[in-house]
């Protein structure tokens, strides 16, 4: 039975892409409202095989260690790209811990995320487009996270990078969403190219693109040379996973490269939803929790996903303090998170070949699936309700609502465990994984980072209860119209709440079975006790603040407080002006810069050397037509002057 | 169908079209389209049955890999001018059988774009097929002064073919492409006589030629000129300013076949010709010739990133695309040769949809202006899903052939581990940021943002062109995602010129 069912494992991703398939090509006459059931009977399906996948790899692989000790399944490996005699790529399903966990979760959140957009979309010209985008992103994500190998993976990878530029730019008729969708492409393009040229890197020296292979010792002993390019020694296995890693880095949206993330808010609210919590965004932390042992072979890398990941979740938390728009605010947070999964990623240890005897502690990779886990779920549900509020009141802007709480009460409470979750409060499900990963940092030794992600825990808590307060306390700050809830909507937002109230009770699950592969540990899970109360203060800190500040709907305390800064509010608001140095660099250098002279050049230099010679053919050709003009005389002189020359040259 | 029977049907068919059409009247357009559709139609259907029957023998024949005397099947020669010992020598390998292929589905595409021609429609038609003669002509001939004939044959009618039915500065344009063409032809003359006479076989014969070890101080000075010869017809840096004049005044058809078709023979020559025949030269210069089509590779992507109208920036595209060709070449490993010509067959079909869209979204705007345009997605949502399908082609999205194609090249080109050659493919693979950046800008104006109201009564495409469109959209997304069968061919007809370079 759970054969049956490995065998036939691609029918996740089929049904998905049957349903891209079929609507975007629409063999038979199908009126958007059956396009969208259709859809969702799609994506149902997925969900329900994957979980079926999911408990079979639960019962047989997990169930006997004996028989599966590396606790991975290759469920089929077809050879798809021959490059030579000896490298070949393969398109093929790799079961482990995290894929597994990560089929659950995008199936789930698509399904739900579907059934949400019946209602969020409805009367959209495009909502037959819609569903087919939506399913064919499904299908790009969970082939990325089952990818047996590297290459499929970037197959899968450009593939969510090209469905997130059309869901993003949506509504194609909207300039700003148009210049978001390519905005995302492009930065995320820009670091897929070094990802690139990562695995071709790794790929020639190891001539494979099997993760089992790459993520072997052998193949860090192998890369672990040193080669000086010009003066500047370089290792090539560091050099190698950070280029890998710059995928990761871009998709992720980490510091400097996350000026597309808030952007890609222009697409629809479900669309961003998705982006956030399951697909897109967490391929970067799911790529370097794939290769982490490769990259755990490098102290370099993995010092860099770590200070990445921390810097990030500090910066993008004190961003959000400040946005009024309700989906920056929320992306700002995703942002965060994502910082803490990597630093979480970032502080882990394993030993590896080359560093033998190294300290042991891979706590960070299972508390950073697990945040992965918890956090697909309640952001996923802030989104959606930040969708529905939108969708309610018409507006973008925390400023404009207020009050919402008696107009929405089912939206109300649902999202309440949504921020309760990811302030980080006791006993929702973002403490425990957020828990998990500061006890990691502590751990393995990182003090700073640890502090950062108490300090960010506290912000977090600020932010997210400035968002809920404003939007729901207090008086209605304008006025609003028809405001109901949606039930396909409500439907989803409720069901949300579930896994965001329960997840906690899956920490001992993740931190004993999600673990780094090949390596059997024992978690060390001695709590000191101080550090959830620290945390838990933290996070009781930033909602008190957030109350005394937007409670009851009250600006005026925040606002003598903005006033009293309004220098650094200011520069903070603006993102810290990280756009205007793009903006810089793109157009005045690379436009203005390369592009412009480079255009000149060849029209004046290398087009104008063509003409030249050109010219100078006329030319001569005028000038020898000179000669041939007719008269008799003129050419029997020429002869004879010819002829007496070769008598004397000719001997 | 006995093979070389059915090789010479080939090349003799579009000559034959060419003769039908002639008794027609001037003003029996639709006559004249119509044999040429149909005419065309059985010679894809005739190399279909080809590529069958080829990919039978070659699968059956696993000896015909390994030693590099058998490279050619379904070969015939007889003497044709014995004085000179210029032979009637055909045959074909893989390399040559899919780009046949790729001419038939181009060529047919064409015709059905360029539906709409009216003016002077016989003279176009037979132009057109004069053309395609040459350029199967030149995929089947092993001798190569027929090779040589054809290509002549197949580059001589583009000057009448841009220069009366083109637009813009066609005149200018078709004097500066055929200029420039003849003089990279007049370089390919000099190499054939000079392999002619130095050989010591006095012979055209291209696998007699292949067995012979030309002194390493020939090959010095002969591959260039080979070399670039071709080359210029593959739009190599600093020799591509034909091309984007040249595109932009072409007609629709003219354009598809030229940077589908007719481009990729530069690069086909550089291959059977230069590499095969002087690999010892190849080496000597090949860190010159990686420099120049990197340049080739980022400065066409650079320059399309300024350009204002649709077919410059296609045709700057092509240089960028085209350079990725010799790139895979220039970079000596199998896997870059087999990247290469990959990215040949890859990039002409991209190439013939996008100047194929181009041609009819312009037949309906009425102009090439990327600012002028804007929001065609409302009004033809098929062009305009087709055309940025084409832009993702270009930008090598996978699982549409211009991933396999390039992922080939780079990962081919990274294998020589020569310092040059890493810092060049580095560079190459970045350029691909620059080709997002492009293709982007371009079709993000083009199709999206609000229409304006002159553009909001325009149709969309109509089934006789959606007919093209179609075809080629599923030979790109079919290349794409099971390129298979086409790898396992092009790998038995690299081999033979792969282990010629290195003995």
């Amino acid at each position: 039975m759970a054969d049956l069912l490995f065998t036939h494992s691609y029918l996740i991703l089929l049904f998905p892409l049957l349903s891209f398939v079929t609507i975007s090509l629409r063999p038979v006459q199908l009126s958007p409202k059956m396009a969208g059931r259709f859809a969702i009977g799609c994506q149902g399906l997925s969900m329900l095989y994957g979980l079926a996948v999911a408990a079979a790899y639960w019962q047989t692989v997990i169930g006997q260690p004996q028989l599966y000790p590396a606790r991975s399944l290759v469920c089929f490996d077809l050879a798809w790209l021959n490059f030579s005699p000896t490298l070949t790529a393969n398109m093929g399903i790799f079961l482990d811990p995290i894929s597994v966990m990560m089929i659950v979760v995008i199936s789930i959140i698509s399904f739900l995320v579907n059934i949400y957009s019946v209602g969020y979309m409805k009367d959209d010209p495009g909502f037959a487009r819609f569903f087919a985008l939506m399913a064919l992103f499904s299908f790009s994500m969970l082939g990325l996270v089952i990818s047996s190998n590297i290459l499929q993976m970037f197959v899968f990878w450009e593939l969510v990078g090209m469905s997130s530029y059309a869901l993003i730019g949506f509504w194609y008729q909207k300039p700003s969403a148009v210049a978001a969708s390519k905005k995302a492409f492009v930065v995320t393009r820009f670091a897929d190219t070094f990802f690139l040229i990562g695995i071709i890197v790794v790929s020639f020296y190891t001539q494979s693109f099997d993760f089992q292979t790459l993520n072997s010792p052998e193949t860090a002993a192998l890369l672990d040379h040193t080669f000086m390019l010009g003066i500047v020694p370089i290792n090539l296995l560091t050099l190698a996973t950070i280029l890998i890693f710059t995928g990761g880095w871009g998709k992720s949206a980490m510091f400097p490269l996350h000026i597309w993330l808030p952007d890609a808010m222009e697409g629809p609210t479900p669309v961003s939803s998705i982006i956030h919590s399951a697909t897109m965004v967490v391929a970067g932390v799911f790529l370097t929790a794939r290769m982490f042992p490769l990259f755990a072979a490098s102290e370099v890398t993995l010092a860099v996903v770590q200070f990445v990941g921390a810097f990030t979740a500090l910066f993008a938390a004190i961003i959000a303090i400040t946005q009024k728009d309700i989906k920056r605010i929320l992306a700002f947070s995703t942002l965060s998170q994502l910082g803490y999964m990597l630093f979480s990623l970032g502080v882990a240890k394993m030993v590896t070949g080359i560093h033998p005897g190294a300290e042991i502690n891979p706590l960070g990779y299972s508390a950073a699936m697990y945040h992965v886990f918890t956090h697909a779920f309640f952001k996923c549900m802030l989104f959606l309700g930040a969708g529905a509020i939108i969708h309610a009141v018409h507006s973008n802007d925390i400023m404009d609502m207020g009050g919402l709480r008696r107009l929405m009460p089912k939206t109300y409470w649902s999202l309440l465990t949504a921020c309760l979750a990811i302030g980080g409060i006791f006993p929702f499900s973002g403490f425990w994984s957020k828990d998990a990963i500061l006890l990691a940092a502590l751990q393995s030794g990182h003090y700073i980072v640890c502090a950062v992600g108490l300090a960010t825990g506290g912000l977090t808590a600020f932010y997210i209860f400035r968002f809920f307060f404003l939007t729901f306390h207090g008086r209605a700050r304008s006025k609003f119209h028809d405001v109901r809830e949606n039930s396909w909507m409500t439907f989803s937002i409720m069901a949300l709440t579930i896994p965001t109230v329960t997840a906690g009770m899956l920490e001992h699950l993740f931190v004993s079975e999600v673990t780094v592969p090949g390596l059997a540990y024992t978690p060390n899970f001695s709590h000191p006790l101080w550090l959830p109360t620290l945390a838990s203060l933290a996070g009781i800190a930033g909602i008190s603040l957030a109350w005394t500040f937007y409670g009851r709907g009250r600006t005026e305390a925040a606002e003598r407080c903005r006033l009293r800064i309004a220098p650094v509010y200011q520069v903070i608001y603006n993102k810290f002006y990280i756009d205007e140095v793009y903006l810089f660099i793109t157009h005045k250098i690379i436009f203005h810069g390369i592009a412009a002279p480079i255009k000149w050049l060849d029209r004046h230099i290398v087009d104008g050397a063509m003409n030249l010679i050109g010219e100078f053919l006329q030319q001569g050709g005028k000038a020898v037509r000179l000669l041939q003009n007719g008269q008799l005389q003129l050419y029997l002189g020429v002869t004879t002057l010819g002829f007496i020359a070769l008598l004397f040259l000719g001997r | 169908m006995n093979g070389p029977f059915l090789l010479t049907t080939i090349w003799i068919m579009p000559f034959a079209i060419a003769l039908a059409s002639l008794p027609v009247r001037h003003d029996n357009h639709r006559l004249i389209k119509m044999i040429s559709l149909v005419g065309n139609l059985i010679n894809f259907i005739l190399i279909v049955v080809l590529t069958l029957q080829f990919i039978d023998v070659a699968g059956a024949d696993p000896a015909a890999t390994t030693s590099s005397s058998s490279l050619f099947h379904f070969a015939y020669k007889t003497s044709w001018f014995k004085i000179m010992n210029i032979e009637y020598n055909i045959g074909v390998d893989a390399i040559s059988v899919l780009m046949m292929l790729l001419t038939s589905i181009v060529i047919f595409c064409g015709i059905l774009a360029s539906w709409n021609i009216n003016k002077q429609v016989k003279e176009f038609f037979i132009l057109l097929n004069v053309l395609v003669a040459g350029v199967y002509g030149v995929f089947v001939s092993l001798d190569l002064f027929t090779l040589f004939l054809f290509y002549e044959i197949a580059v001589l009618p583009m000057y009448l073919l841009i220069g009366l039915w083109g637009t813009g500065r066609k005149k200018y344009a078709a004097m500066k492409l055929t200029l420039m063409l003849v003089a990279g032809s007049a370089f390919i003359l000099t190499g054939i006589l000079a392999l002619y006479f130095e050989s010591g076989l006095s012979t055209f014969d291209l696998n007699l030629l292949s067995q012979v070890r030309f002194a390493d101080s020939f090959q010095y000075w002969a591959f260039p000129i080979i070399f670039l010869g071709f080359g210029v017809l593959g739009a190599i840096f600093p020799f591509h300013t034909w091309s984007p004049d040249g595109h932009a005044s072409a007609p629709t058809a003219v354009s598809m076949l030229h940077a589908g078709v007719l481009m990729k023979l530069g690069g086909y020559g550089c291959l059977r010709v230069g590499m095969y025949l002087l690999p010892e030269g190849a080496h000597m210069w090949m860190s010159f010739f990686l420099v120049l089509v990197t340049i080739n590779v980022l400065y066409g992507a650079f320059a399309a990133i300024r350009q204002t109208d649709l077919k410059y920036i296609t045709a700057y595209s092509s240089v960028s695309h085209c350079g990725l060709v010799l790139f895979g070449f220039t970079a000596m490993t199998f896997t870059g040769l087999k990247g290469g010509v990959l990215q040949m067959i890859s990039h002409g079909l991209m190439t013939a949809l996008f100047f194929c869209l181009i041609g009819m979204i312009y037949g309906r705007t009425h102009t090439r202006t990327v600012s002028e345009m804007g929001g065609l997605m409302k009004v033809m949502p098929f062009l305009s899903v087709a055309f940025v399908i084409a832009g993702f082609a270009g930008l090598g999205l996978p699982s549409l052939s211009g991933f396999v194609a390039e992922v080939n090249v780079f990962v081919g080109s990274f294998a020589n581990p020569a310092t040059i050659n890493r810092v060049c493919t580095v560079l190459a693979i970045l350029s691909i940021v620059v080709t997002a950046v492009y293709l982007l800008r371009t079709v993000n104006t083009v199709v999206n943002g609000p229409v304006s109201q002159k553009f909001a009564m325009l149709s969309d495409a109509a089934t006789l062109e959606k007919i093209p469109v179609t075809i080629l959209l599923f030979c790109l997304f079919g290349m794409g995602i099971l390129p298979g069968w086409i790898i396992n061919l092009v790998n038995n007809a690299v081999n033979p010129i792969f282990n010629n370079l290195m003995r």
